[in-house]
C-alpha cells in the first residue's frame, strides 16, 4: 500500500479495453470535468504533486497517529477543543484536509520547513509554523511542542508529502498569487460582492451558518473568526484565496478585481485582537501591521479597526 | 399506503391541480390554510406532502417541513416558471400568486426539521466519501459542506437531503444535469451535477436516502 503514483498516473484515463464499470464511471467523470465551465481545479490537480490517496493510509501506531492528525484538521474545535479559540477548522481554508493544490496544501509546507519567516523574524520549524496557526487563525492557543495535537498534525503532514522532495517550492503551494488589480481594492465594491456572491452562505453578517449544532459555513469575521494576527487578515492573502477557492466548488469564478474588493471589504471588518496587541492599536500596526495589506489601526467608516467600538 | 392508492393520490393532486383557478388578488395569504385546505382550485399541498410537511415517499412527494422559506419559495416560482420542470406541481404553483407562493413557504418552513441519524459508511464507502468530502481533484465539494451535518439542511437556502428517497435525489441530481431545473444560487448545483457520474449519483442518492432521521423535532430551524 504504497500509493504514491502521482494523480497523473491515477486519473489518466483508461484504456478501453481493459476499463472495468468503475474505471469508465471515472473516466466519464473526468471528461465532464473536462467539458465542463470550470477546468482549473481538474487542471491543477493533475500538475506537479499529488499526495497519496486515503486507501494508502498506513496501519499500525504511525497510521493512527496519521488519522488523529487528520482529524484535528478537520474538525479542529471538536478535536482539540482547549487549544482552539473561535468557530474555524484548519480545513475552511486548507481545502479538502489540506491536500488540494493552490488552497495552502500541508503537504506543500511541510517540505518547506525550517525556514525564516518574517512574521516571527527568525528560524520556524514546521511545529512551530503550526503553533501559529493556532494562535492566530484558530484565536486560540498554541499547543506545546511536542504535545499530542502537534504530533497528530505533523504526522498528517508528513504523510501527506510522502515522496516529496524536501526544500523545494512544490507547486500549488499557498494559494495562488494574485497579479495587482487594476484598481485600487474598495470595501465598498468588496461589500456587493459580498452580497451577490458570499452572504448566501457566510451570511450578510458574515457570521457564517450553523446546523445540527455544527459550523458549517465559517465566519469571516466577528467574535468568532480569525484574529488580527492571522495570514487571511492580509488583503492580498484572502484576494488570493478567495480567487482560487470561493465560492465553494466554484473557484475561479470571481474576476481578479472582485477578488481584491472582496477581500479588502471581509478584511476591513472587526475581528479578535491580535494577540501581539502592545496595548497601543498604532504601536500594535507599525511593529506588526505595517503592510498596504492591512487594514489593522486603519480608519474605516470613521472606526479605527483593532480598537473597541466607538473608538 | 398501497402503491394503487399512491397513484390515486397522485392523481387527485393533478386533476385538482388541473382545475385550479388563477390565485390572484388573494389578500393576506394564510400560508397554513393553503398547505392544509387548499385555496380556490389548489389542491391543499398536505394531500401529497402531508399535514406535518413529512412528505410521501410512495408518490415521490418529498418532505418539506422545516426546510429553508427562501429555497421553498424559489421551488413554486421556478415551478410556476417553468424553470424547473414538473408536471403535477407546475400547475399548482401557478395557481397561486407569488404572495400565497411565500405564505405557503413560510408555513412549512416553520414545521419542525428532521434530526437525522447518520447512515453507516461502510455500507455505500463512495456515497459516504462524495457527501463528506467531494472529490476535489474535480472541484467537487462533499454534498454536507452546504447541506450541513448527514445532510439536514442550513439556513434558509439549503435544503435537506437525509431520508429523500433515492429515486427523487437521483431525479433532482438529472434534472441539474439536464437543466431541467435550476442551478440554484451562484449555479452551485449545476456545477456539481456536473461533475457526477451516473455511479455516482446513484451513490449519493442511496446514501442520502439511508441517512434518513427521526421527525422528533428536535432540530428545528
Amino acid at each position: 500500500m504504497n500509493d504514491t503514483s502521482r494523480g497523473r498516473a491515477r486519473w489518466r484515463a483508461p484504456t478501453p479495453a481493459r476499463a472495468g464499470p468503475r474505471a469508465r464511471a471515472i473516466a466519464a467523470t473526468l471528461a465532464l470535468a473536462l467539458g465542463c465551465s470550470l477546468p482549473m481545479a481538474a487542471a491543477r490537480a493533475a500538475d506537479g504533486f499529488q499526495p497519496p490517496p486515503e486507501s494508502a493510509m498506513p496501519g499500525g501506531q504511525f497510521g493512527r497517529v496519521v488519522r488523529q492528525g487528520e482529524e484535528i484538521f478537520r474538525h479542529t474545535g471538536r478535536a482539540a477543543p482547549r487549544y482552539v479559540g473561535n468557530a474555524l477548522r484548519c480545513s475552511n481554508c486548507h481545502i479538502d484536509g489540506g491536500r488540494l493544490a493552490g488552497a495552502a496544501p500541508l503537504w506543500a509546507a511541510w517540505v518547506a520547513f525550517p525556514a525564516y519567516r518574517g512574521k516571527t523574524r527568525t528560524v520556524n520549524t514546521f511545529a512551530e509554523r503550526l503553533q501559529g496557526c493556532f494562535r492566530y487563525s484558530m484565536n486560540g492557543k498554541a499547543p506545546p511542542l511536542g504535545s499530542k495535537v502537534l504530533v497528530a498534525l505533523e504526522a498528517y503532514s508528513a504523510w501527506l508529502a510522502t515522496n516529496a522532495p524536501t526544500r523545494a517550492h512544490l507547486a500549488g503551494r499557498g494559494y495562488p498569487r494574485l497579479p495587482k488589480p487594476a484598481a485600487a481594492p474598495d470595501d465598498a465594491r468588496g461589500a456587493a460582492v459580498f452580497r451577490q456572491h458570499c452572504a448566501l452562505c457566510h451570511g450578510a453578517d458574515g457570521a457564517g451558518q450553523q446546523a445540527g449544532g455544527r459550523v458549517v459555513f465559517p465566519p469571516l469575521w466577528g467574535p468568532h473568526s480569525f484574529n488580527w494576527g492571522a495570514g487571511m487578515g492580509s488583503v492580498a492573502t484572502a484576494a488570493a484565496f478567495v480567487k482560487a477557492n470561493m465560492p465553494l466548488g466554484a473557484g475561479g469564478s470571481l474576476t481578479d478585481q472582485q477578488a481584491w474588493d472582496v477581500a479588502q471589504f471581509v478584511d476591513s471588518q472587526e475581528r479578535p485582537q491580535d494577540p501581539r496587541f502592545t496595548g497601543s492599536v498604532q504601536e500594535t500596526r507599525a511593529k506588526y501591521h505595517d503592510s498596504p495589506y492591512s487594514m489593522y489601526g486603519r480608519s474605516v467608516n470613521g472606526h479605527v479597526l483593532g480598537s473597541p467600538p466607538g473608538h | 399506503m398501497t402503491s394503487a392508492a399512491a397513484w390515486r393520490a397522485a392523481i387527485v393532486c393533478a386533476v385538482l391541480a388541473i382545475g385550479g383557478t388563477g390565485g390572484a388578488a388573494r389578500a393576506a395569504p394564510d400560508g397554513a390554510a393553503i398547505a392544509l385546505h387548499g385555496a380556490g382550485g389548489t389542491p391543499a399541498c398536505a394531500t401529497c406532502h402531508g399535514a406535518q410537511g413529512q412528505g410521501n415517499p410512495a408518490i415521490g412527494a418529498p418532505r418539506l417541513a422545516g426546510d429553508g422559506a427562501t429555497y421553498l419559495r424559489w421551488q413554486l416560482n421556478d415551478f410556476a416558471s417553468g424553470h424547473r420542470v414538473n408536471p403535477i406541481m407546475q400547475p399548482i404553483a401557478r395557481s397561486l400568486s407569488p404572495a400565497e407562493r411565500a405564505a405557503v413557504a413560510a408555513f412549512f418552513a416553520g414545521l419542525p426539521a428532521l434530526t437525522p441519524r447518520p447512515a453507516k459508511p461502510g455500507a455505500n464507502p463512495l456515497g459516504a466519501r462524495l457527501a463528506a468530502r467531494g472529490r476535489w481533484a474535480l472541484g467537487l465539494p462533499g454534498c454536507t459542506q452546504c447541506h450541513g451535518p448527514g445532510g439536514i439542511g442550513v439556513g434558509a437556502s439549503f435544503p435537506h437531503l437525509a431520508g429523500l428517497t433515492a429515486p427523487y435525489i437521483a431525479a433532482q441530481l438529472n434534472a441539474f444535469r439536464q437543466h431541467q431545473r435550476p442551478a440554484g444560487p451562484l449555479g452551485l448545483m449545476g456545477r456539481v451535477a456536473g461533475k457526477l457520474s451516473p455511479a455516482d449519483i446513484a451513490a449519493v442518492s442511496a446514501y442520502f436516502a439511508a441517512a434518513g432521521g427521526s421527525a422528533d423535532g428536535g432540530s428545528a430551524r
